[in-house]
């Protein structure tokens, strides 16, 4: 298998897509090791989702080559899905049917024998701790459920690799705690994990490596501390004042090359541990990786 | 799959995986049954109302043109008009089974449940899908479109044994019509669309299929037009296999026509979905 013998899991140069007069991904490179949780962290509208689907061969890319489990796209990219699981950021479960009848349709769809059809079902049932509602009819299920029943879908067959766009998109704090404990527990098992968000916690919790991305292109990568160090240095360092101050102590930065950015009611300057004594009276945090995220992508977090 | 188990194969060296490769051919048997399936299981929550609007539309047009012309007009080309009316009928059964489900069915689950997308995350293709829809709304046009008959044997009808092979032409019938309908619902921007389309080509096309009259009966180039239509094939092909006998030439030109219908227009439903499925 190539992706044990050491060769990437993913690998896509020189993507390109557009769509008519707008280009979703401009020249995207971006390779995802084995056996790791890659995130690909950037706003919306950085090409996440595109790119998720040009993995799948559902969108073909307008230049570019991309390889998936060390097949060749779009030409083998049915055999790249049978090995891989995907859990798509709309919900497209099928409403009319239970979970476990989803299940077993597409325990066929990806090929499991009819002998190991029902293990493998009930072993997704557990996974996504749904065994009790498996007889269930989607639209009973709440949220959550269904967000579950959805990564369970993408897990029936055992993938060595999973694609996961925007895993808890839309989800209250509690489902997110959740499912981020079914994903870990994907990578811990060594499965590959190729995960879009524009959730910071979110990669920062699960990614072992960040990708960050924006208009179309991969613009940072490295483990989440190397990216908080390369990009926001050590601390930051958190001004509060009325809007007036503040817009005069921006003016004052700018005039003095700090790194800044607004972080709520405050004015925060990044890398502030290389200007000691020159900064104003504010609280001294340690740098995150939303910090770096707003410097790399230029994107405020509400 | 875990590390522990990784770990040998990668050991071993090589390139093993090229050996358990499997060529996925364009139209695999085992995706098209697993997206039939799919069908058969919402199916099994819905058969009483797709089973009661695909037989008891068409009895009511049997009954009511049997009954209401019958007392009218006695016989047509040497049939009574019951018998006449009664295969000619099957063909709007298959009709209503088949193109209307096609057009709907597909545009709900591509539009609404996005249910196409989960299958192409998966090892499943738009060839695939389209023919596994086309599969299982044909056979069920296969089964419904028999309904009439039944009616009408129960008045009366006596049917040559060649009468078996009605569920044949009306899954070949039926598979065409389904075809028309997922091309339709590919190509059709909302669901109002398809207001034109029954009223404007499949309401006349049913008219005129030689099932109520003749299209004898119509100047020659509307008659030239008429035999375009492939429910005119089927009622056709119908009416000889349940009460004219089959007469082999023009029958295997009317069944040539249907095969030919199905397999052009599957070939057009993939197109036109691809189209919208994929960008």
């Amino acid at each position: 298998m190539d992706v044990s013998s050491g060769s990437p899991a993913i690998s896509l140069r020189g993507v390109v897509k557009r769509f008519g007069p707008i280009t979703a991904v401009a020249g995207l490179d971006l390779e995802v090791p084995p056996g790791i949780c890659l995130g690909l962290l950037g706003p919306n509208g950085a090409g996440k989702s595109t790119t998720m689907r040009m993995l799948t061969a559902q969108a073909i890319p307008d230049e570019g080559e991309i390889e998936v489990l060390g097949y060749k796209l779009p030409g083998e990219s049915k055999q790249a899905r049978a090995e891989c699981g995907v859990v798509p950021q709309l919900d497209n479960l099928d409403v009319e049917l239970t979970c476990r009848q989803i299940l077993t349709v597409f325990a066929r769809l990806y090929r499991v024998g009819p002998r190991e059809r029902a293990a493998a079902v009930t072993r997704a049932l557990a996974i996504a701790n749904l065994t009790e509602r498996a007889d269930t009819k989607v639209d009973e299920l709440s949220g959550g459920m269904r967000r579950r029943l959805l990564i369970a879908r993408g897990l029936v067959h055992r993938p060595r690799l999973v694609l996961l766009d925007e895993p808890t998109v839309g989800l209250d704090p509690q489902v997110r705690q959740e499912l981020w404990s079914l994903i870990d527990g994907l990578r811990a098992e060594g499965t590959t994990v190729l995960m879009s968000t524009h959730y910071i916690e979110e990669a920062e919790r699960l990614a072992d490596v960040v990708e960050v991305m924006a208009a179309g292109r991969i613009v940072a990568r490295g483990r989440p501390q190397e990216l908080v160090t390369a990009h926001a240095g050590r601390e930051t360092h958190e001004v509060y004042g009325p809007p007036a101050r503040l817009q005069e102590l921006r003016a004052q930065g700018e005039a003095a090359g700090w790194t800044m950015r607004r972080s709520g009611p405050a004015l925060a300057i990044l890398h502030a541990e290389r200007h000691d004594g020159t900064l104003p009276e504010g609280v001294r945090r340690a740098a995150t990786l939303e910090d770096a995220f707003v410097v790399l992508t230029g994107e405020e977090i509400e | 799959m875990s590390t522990a188990e990784a770990a040998p194969i990668a050991a071993a060296g090589g390139r093993p995986g090229r050996r358990r490769r499997r060529r996925l051919h364009r139209i695999e048997p085992r995706a098209v049954f697993g997206v039939m399936s799919r069908d058969a299981t919402v199916f099994t929550r819905s058969w009483k109302t797709t089973t009661f609007s695909s037989i008891v539309e068409p009895t009511i047009y049997l009954l009511a043109f049997g009954f209401g012309f019958g007392a009218l007009i006695s016989s047509i080309g040497g049939l009574d008009y019951k018998q006449y009316v009664g295969t000619g009928i099957v063909a709007t059964a298959v009709l209503f089974s088949s193109a209307f489900p096609g057009m709907y069915g597909t545009f709900l689950k591509y539009r609404f449940q996005r249910t196409y997308d989960a299958f192409l995350a998966a090892p499943v293709d738009v060839d695939e899908i389209v023919s596994a829809e086309i599969l299982w709304i044909a056979l069920r046009a296969g089964v419904y479109g028999n309904a009439p008959l039944l009616v009408a044997i129960a008045f009366g009808l006596d049917p040559k044994p060649t009468a078996l092979l009605v569920p044949l032409i009306c899954f070949i019938t039926g598979a065409g019509f389904v075809a028309f309908g997922v091309m339709l619902a590919a190509s059709a921007q909302s669901i109002d669309n398809f207001s034109y389309i029954t009223s404007g080509v499949l309401t006349p096309m049913f008219l005129t299929a030689g099932t109520f009259f003749p299209i004898s009966s119509f100047p020659a180039g509307i008659e030239a037009v008429a035999k375009i239509n492939p429910l005119y094939h089927c009622v056709q092909l119908v009416r000889d296999a349940v009460v004219l006998g089959i007469d082999p030439l023009p029958d295997l030109g009317h069944l040539a026509f249907l095969v030919a219908f199905a397999l052009i227009l599957w070939r057009l439903a993939i197109w036109r979905l691809r189209k919208r499925l994929i960008d």
